[in-house]
């Protein structure tokens, strides 16, 4: 069984956001660059398949992205991939995406990958559009955003719970296929020191648009959506303090909440 | 492409999800600028109760596709049943709700049509003749202005509890699409759906969340504390990472950066000091209400109401005055 796992590289979560004065970005100065917790919940996902399975031949990260985002690339190899792709071309900083989605596809289609991992969502623009996009542009099943993953023993098929409004849908797939990782499945384990040292000796193939097949053909089939200005959200206004001994303060709160917020 | 506006009606058991409803408002308002119609479309089983439910919010037509093969939701048979009836159509722009449905199937539907997708969002415009649209990015943190590109269908996922379900309207014409079952289908299964969290209501489809931090201290607490006044307003119950973390409440109710986002009209937090983390994930709340004895913790700079006062005096109180409301 050959894996794939697809990583990004994300703002820490403890950022705090400040978007350029001409809203083209964010201001990225000093900004820490991580892994995207879905992301390791993803690789991990895929290591303990093999620690359970004698299957599992191969795991190979891929990430698009700046030379920074080698290093997200890095804590993937150190928490277990054995090898990495990281696609690195000015040309596809401008792609949505469902093009960036089309642009892996044909990179990967040919490859046997049996199991292709992808995080629920990235938390920065959190769009959550990749995963099953590649899954279409492959034409192979997905599983979104589950919580259980179970891979038969021959491994031709898996089942997965998917996570809904106050249920779990148990759904089976034929592999090859596709799934987005939820929260809960598993806890991403720390990178030790000496797997971080390992993990800069496996090997990374570098890959530009002039690797992708039909490169601009494909991105002008589909997507195309630009991201062209960035606001900070509207600020909320000053909040209430509702004083008073608490059996009064929560009779006051009703009322307010009541004719005032008119949401009871 | 037509000037029409399709809005996939999402449902389950023939029983409308509200996202989809209100996913109606905007689409009515985009229909009057491009000059197209609102067409709904239906994919299940059983689709009469979904399509009576969508005559009265202004559409001008309701197509159905039913067939026993789409009775539970599957992302290959929704995305071939969805894609007919874009085919069908023709339409400028699809709405969905940003739904766990919806967010599974756009992506797929996008590519297949190919179409271009932005998901999740809170405005719609109709500029300089295509879609633009705002979406939270950097969970809430931000904001980003996206535009399509004019020469492709529109699809966007509408974030839940942004529009307000339009009413109005009568006597929308039907049609209805047979199910052909395309090639690789069958690669997916849905085997059953399980209930999960009992009786509550999940933090996703509730209008009002009561969620509890690590002040709570114990699985106990929520339960005699927090569960009553969820009970009385008919609200889900939610929780901190870090009550989650402690083994309080099952990660399925977990609201933050790393649970799930949520926008009810209601939210109360109760002994929540509001880590960026958790305000990630609720701060696109319309009302907030904060329990808490510091007031300068973060959620108090968030809050529409703070009730600077010990948890477990307060919300047994409060629960005590909702009760009355409905007594």
């Amino acid at each position: 069984m050959k894996i794939l796992v697809l990583l990004k590289q994300v703002p820490d979560s403890t950022t705090n956001i400040k978007i350029l004065p001409d809203g083209s970005d964010i201001d990225r100065t000093g900004v820490k660059m991580v892994l995207n917790p879905f992301a390791e919940f993803a690789i991990e996902t895929a290591v303990q398949l093999r620690e359970k399975r004698s299957d599992v031949e191969q795991i190979t990260g891929i990430i698009a992205g700046s030379a920074k985002a080698a290093e997200a690339l890095r804590t993937a190899l150190a928490i277990g991939a054995d090898d990495g792709i990281h696609l690195q071309d000015e040309a596809f900083e401008s792609l949505d995406e469902l093009q960036s989605a089309a642009v892996c596809a044909a990179l990967v289609k040919d490859a046997g990958y049996d199991l292709i991992i992808r995080g629920k969502q990235e938390i920065d623009l959190d769009s959550g559009q990749v995963g099953p996009a590649l899954a279409e542009a492959l034409d192979i099943p997905h599983v979104g955003a589950i919580t259980k993953l179970d891979v038969a023993e021959d491994g031709k098929s898996l089942t997965a719970n998917r996570r809904i409004e106050g249920a779990d849908e148990v759904v089976e797939v034929q592999l090859p296929a596709l799934i987005t990782i939820e929260k809960g499945l598993v806890e991403a384990r720390y990178p030790s020191l000496p797997n971080l040292m390992k993990a800069k000796k496996k090997p990374v193939r570098a890959v530009t648009s002039a690797d992708i097949p039909g490169f601009a053909d494909l991105v002008g089939t589909v997507g195309g959506t630009k991201m062209h200005t960035l606001e900070p959200p509207p600020a909320r206004p000053p909040g209430k303090v509702v004083d008073g001994e608490p059996a009064e303060a929560a009779k006051e709160l009703v009322r307010l909440l009541r004719e005032e917020a008119k949401v009871l | 492409m037509t000037n029409d506006i399709l809005v996939f009606a999402e449902q389950r058991d023939d029983k409308i999800h509200p996202g989809a409803l209100q996913a109606i408002a905007p689409a009515r308002e985009l229909a009057e600028k491009t000059g197209g119609a609102v067409v709904a479309v239906v994919i299940g089983e059983a689709t009469d109760a979904t399509a009576s439910a969508l005559d009265a919010t202004g559409v001008s037509k309701i197509i159905t596709i039913s067939d026993p093969a789409l009775k539970h939701y599957s992302t290959t048979r929704y995305r071939t049943a969805l894609v007919s009836a874009i085919e069908t159509l023709n339409p400028r722009i699809v709405l969905l709700a940003a739904t766990f449905m919806g967010r599974d199937l756009a992506p797929r539907v996008a590519v297949r049509v190919k179409g271009a997708l932005a998901t999740d969002v809170t405005e719609l415009h109709w500029k300089d003749g295509t879609l633009e649209v705002r979406r939270p990015i950097y969970n809430g943190k931000a904001f980003g202005l996206v535009q399509f590109p004019s020469d492709r269908v529109a699809i966007a996922s509408v974030r839940a509890n942004t529009f307000a379900a339009p009413s109005g309207g009568s006597g929308a014409t039907r049609e209805s699409l047979p199910f052909s079952a395309g090639a690789g289908d069958d690669r997916v299964t849905t085997k059953e759906i399980v209930r999960t969290g009992g009786a509550v209501k999940d933090v996703t489809e509730a209008d009002i969340i009561v969620s509890g931090g690590r002040s709570l201290k114990s699985e106990e607490n929520f339960e005699n504390v927090i569960f009553p006044l969820a009970q009385a307003l008919d609200a889900a119950v939610g929780a901190s990472r870090a009550a989650c973390d402690a083994g309080y409440q099952p990660h399925s109710r977990q609201v933050g950066l790393t649970g799930k986002t949520v926008t009810p009209k209601l939210y109360i937090a109760c002994g929540i000091s509001g880590a960026i983390q958790h305000l990630a994930g609720m701060r696109g709340s319309k009302v907030i209400v904060a329990i808490n004895t510091d007031k300068e913790a973060p959620i108090v700079k968030v809050a529409d109401y703070t009730v600077p006062h010990d948890l477990f005096q307060v919300v047994p109180a409060l629960t005590e005055e909702v009760k009355k409301l409905h007594a």
